[in-house]
């Protein structure tokens, strides 16, 4: 048994006071789960505490929450480890290196209820049937079964595996800066059907997704998603299966994020760094030598996002005016640039997809001899 | 006040599987269920489903496994209408999306499972009951204009009529706080079970027999209530399950001596002997000395191959990772038999009707029987599904049928005045609701489990019936309008202890060993005396015992041996 201190952010709609903090003491197995310690609160100090929760075993998705600051579910998070990281963070700021508080608060992107409890239905549900989540077969279902491969039923058995915490939107950065954004949880769930052979529609699903300026281009791939996902279900992974399809598809968007990501690739495999001249070049008119010679699409675009650039410049996000002149960008060091073409290379001959119920166990790096070391130390 | 043809309280996979049927009848459809659907405790079962449904097999085959695995206890007209009709619901679900697991011609493929004489189990990963489940779900999204979703609504009784037909449904919006009273011309207990009567229990903290409590309290009758199963791969402390399907795949049970004790035990099917029976060989393991020190005997996954275990098992890599601290795929995991499972239950035909007009239940909540004694793994799912739609079609048959009639506002009231009544109890005055919930569930499982004795059964239906009188003091905390958990779990603790005491009871009553009841002072099974379904009847002294012939078709009574 080992005690520790719960730091909830409360908030009791009934009471006609905003939010507040509020600290319980518990005592418990390191082993167990920051939610045990909110239930033994709960159940021994003040049942107002409110939390949804049912399984215990991160299998419902009732109880997202950020413990301290990170989505996730109070079920899955071992009481101990989130000491461990309340204390890393305080002395990171110069605090205390033992002791702190466990900090708990209710989901992000959501509005909140009551205590813990956020309202899903509002974002999480809506942002879900924005994707018509259910299979459209096409016409009548065969006698018995449909044959399908079977890595096509695993493939899509990794978004299945969702269980609709909102861990991922709780976590969404993407979804802070745009509420409209689809988001992980909603285009993971595409990704399901899109992925799925038994589906006659996967293409209107694709266009659908691609031209809504919320939808799978909104993603700016910041893994937060993947980090807060309990099941491992990597929702921005399935986010960018769908921007893969939607290209083979050579659906146009409105942002030319297809483009945009074929650009970046090229331009890091030629110079090793990023040419911001040569990108906006490469995403309006791709393949076009020399001049710019973009759509009138493009233009608006380009232009609409002059604003921006200027931000960007002024901030130094983005590199000063002259250096966006094409032709001057600089090259990698001697050498440099053999060793990205050869991580290219890497990449191009091991590009069969990650799926953890398959792949992605079986290339476990070996761990180190601990003989050979020792040679060689 | 709301009205629908058929009312759905539940949505685990029998609520949501009985709303699509009633509402491709055309008639109204309300599903009612005190958490997200998705969080329906139908998401735990891991392993996978049973059907015959491979040409080698038969539905008889799949029928008498059933029996036999039920200790001649189920009804065999039952069974072979669930073993007729899987091999078409499996298909019907696969049609619908479920990504069940295919073999290398792209068609479904099974797995072993316990008690089963074929490899007949189909199964997506090891979450097929999530993956059934949220393809239910996808489906209500999709028919929402037929069937109206009233999420987080918690029920808290029926309502019946002055002929006694059930005619709706008192709830509790938990949202808001608000009371409503639903009519209906039909209503579907699909609840799931009372898990959370024992402590500690695979059971989700909503399954808290609810469905059974509240057809017990307007009369209907429910039967079998001893029979809980024991589920033997369970993490020792949480309670957490190891889906059988580790055995299916080839996972060993070890004792502390590094020996495969199932080999005294079932030497023909060793670990994948029905359910009561490793349980029972565990325990029997444990109460010897030949467990380890934490109360537990080992299961070895590491037989299984790797690349096998992430694919088939991934669920469990995670369970074990994240709550026992333990890779299976490098080291045995220790477990021990832990409550799992309600065979018992509100007492129902084949088209889910209880003894009172207009009233339904199915999946765990219904005693039909399809499980008699002990259920085999994998038939949970296939019990839900089969008649969970057999209800629904029949309720929306007789929703056609009949004008229906509108409750009494009377109801309403009483459900009010109950309410006022906890609300009212000060802070301290009687013990706290959780306590009552602990002590109950930690004497259930001790007295009332793998093996059960007279004395211990009685001291336990005393405990119960105390308890009872303590929860009408005890208090709560939270008194407002707004998602108050603490004021449902106070309803809930009633309808454990509801479910609690039916079990001492009937367990107290069954004077024999069969399935899921072994009792230490009768440790034969007696087919002359209690061949039959033990039946209780709610009355002003408790339940009142009867009891009904069991159905025999094709298969008599014989010695059970795995």
């Amino acid at each position: 048994m080992a005690e520790y201190t719960i730091k909830v952010r409360r908030f009791q709609p009934e009471s006609g006071q905003g939010p507040y903090w509020e600290e319980f003491n518990v005592d418990l197995e390191p082993s167990l789960a920051v939610l045990d310690g909110l239930l033994q609160a709960k159940d021994r100090e003040d049942g107002s505490l409110a939390v949804r929760c049912s399984c215990r075993a991160a299998i419902c998705g009732s109880c997202g929450m950020k413990i301290n600051g990170q989505s996730g579910l109070g079920c899955k998070t071992q009481i101990g480890e989130a000491q461990e990281r309340a204390d890393k963070v305080a002395s990171a700021v110069g605090g205390d290196s033992s002791g702190n508080p466990i900090v708990i608060e209710p989901m992000g992107n959501m509005p909140v209820v009551k205590d813990l409890i956020t309202d899903m239905e509002s974002t999480h549900w809506t942002k879900i049937r924005r994707v018509t989540p259910w299979l459209l077969p096409h016409g009548e279902p065969p006698e018995r079964e449909y044959i399908v491969e079977p890595e096509s039923m695993i493939d899509i058995t990794q978004s299945m595996a969702c269980i609709q915490c909102g861990a991922c939107v709780s976590s969404c950065l993407s979804m802070e800066a745009d509420p409209d954004f689809v988001g992980p949880a909603a285009l993971a769930k595409a990704y399901r059907f899109v992925g799925d052979p038994r589906d006659a529609e996967t293409k209107e699903r694709l266009h659908d997704l691609a031209e809504d300026p919320h939808g799978i281009y909104d993603c700016t791939h910041c893994f937060s998603c993947v980090d807060a996902c309990p099941k491992d279900v990597a929702p921005m992974n399935q986010i960018m299966r769908l921007r893969r399809k939607a290209g083979e598809e050579g659906i146009e968007d409105p942002n030319s994020g297809h483009n945009h990501e074929i650009a970046f690739v090229k331009l890091i495999e030629k110079k090793g760094t990023l040419d911001e001249s040569a990108l906006l070049q490469e995403s309006f008119a791709p393949g076009i030598k020399g001049k710019l010679k973009p759509s009138k699409r493009a233009i608006k675009e380009m232009l609409g996002s002059l604003p921006t650039a200027i931000r960007g410049i002024k901030t130094g996000k983005m590199r000063s005016l002259p250096k966006l002149i094409p032709g001057i960008h600089h090259k990698l060091p001697d050498g440099a640039q053999d060793e990205v073409k050869a991580i290219y290379k890497h990449a191009e001959e091991h590009s069969e997809e990650i799926n953890l119920y398959i792949k992605g166990e079986e290339d476990v790096v070996p761990e180190p001899d601990e003989e050979k070391v020792e040679e060689q130390l | 006040m709301p009205s629908h043809d058929v009312l759905v309280i539940g949505a685990g996979l029998a609520g949501q599987r009985a709303a699509l049927a009633a509402a491709e009848q055309g008639v109204s459809v309300g599903i009612i269920s005190k958490v997200h659907p998705v969080r329906s405790h139908s998401n735990a079962a891991q392993g996978g489903i049973n059907a015959a449904l491979n040409p080698e097999d038969t539905w008889e085959s799949h029928a008498f496994d059933t029996v036999k695995g039920s200790d001649y206890l189920g009804d065999q007209d039952a069974i072979e209408v669930m073993a007729r009709e899987a091999p078409e619901e499996i298909l019907h679900m696969e049609h619908l999306g479920v990504t069940f697991h295919r073999n290398e011609e792209g068609k479904l493929g099974t797995r072993a499972f316990g008690g089963a004489s074929a490899a007949r189990t189909y199964y997506v990963a090891d979450i097929t009951g999530q993956a059934i489940m949220h393809v239910l779900y996808e489906q209500l999204m999709k028919y929402s204009e037929q069937i109206s979703r009233y999420e987080e609504w918690f029920c808290s009784s029926l309502a019946m009529d002055e002929q006694g037909e059930c005619c709706g449904v008192v709830t509790r919006n938990v949202a808001d706080g608000s009371m409503e009273l639903f009519s209906a011309k039909a209503v579907i207990l699909a609840c799931g079970g009372n898990g959370q009567v024992w402590k500690p229990t695979t059971n989700a903290l909503i399954c808290t027999g609810d469905g059974i409590a509240m057809a017990y309290r307007v009369g209907a009758k429910l039967m079998d209530m001893e029979m809980i199963q024991y589920h033997p791969t369970t993490l020792a402390g949480k309670g957490f399950l190891i889906t059988e399907g580790a055995r299916g795949e080839g996972a060993h049970l070890l004792n502390r001596n590094g020996e495969r004790f199932m080999e005294k035990y079932a030497p023909n099917k060793m670990e994948l002997a029905s359910r009561d029976v490793v349980s029972r060989a565990e325990q029997t393991e444990i109460n010897e000395g030949r467990g380890f020190d934490d109360g537990t005997v080992a299961l070895d996954i590491t037989v299984v191959p790797r690349k096998r275990v992430h694919e088939a098992l991934r669920e469990i890599v995670l369970v074990g990772r994240d709550f026992a601290g333990v890779d299976i795929t490098k080291e045995p995991i220790h477990i021990k038999p832990g409550n799992h499972y309600t065979m018992g239950g509100v007492k129902t035909d084949v088209d889910g009707r209880t003894d009172i007009p207009g009233l339904y239940a199915a999946g765990e909540t219904a005693c039909v029987s399809v499980h008699g004694g002990n259920r085999l793994g994998a038939n949970s799912l296939l019990d839900t599904l089969i008649f969970g739609k057999r209800s629904g079609r029949d309720a929306a048959g007789r929703a056609k049928r009949i004008d229906g009639s509108k409750p009494s506002k009377k109801v309403l009231e009483d459900e009010a005045a109950m309410i006022a009544d906890i609300n009212s109890r000060e802070k301290g005055s009687g013990r706290r609701v959780s306590e009552i919930k602990q002590e109950l569930g930690e004497t259930m499982d001790a007295k009332v489990a793998v093996f059960r004795d007279e004395a211990g059964i009685t001291e336990a239906l005393e405990t119960v019936r105390r308890l009872k009188e303590e929860a009408k003091t005890a208090y709560i905390d939270d008194h407002g309008e707004i998602f108050n958990q603490d004021l449902i779990g106070a309803i809930e603790l009633g309808y454990m202890l509801d479910n609690a005491e039916c079990t001492c009871v009937g367990a107290l009553e069954r004077r024999e060993s069969r399935g899921a009841q072994y009792r230490t002072d009768y440790p034969e099974r007696n087919d002359e005396e209690w061949l039959k379904h033990i039946d209780l009847e709610l009355t002003d002294d408790g339940p009142e015992i009867s009891y009904s012939e069991v159905t025999i078709t094709q298969w008599e009574p014989e010695e059970r041996k795995y």
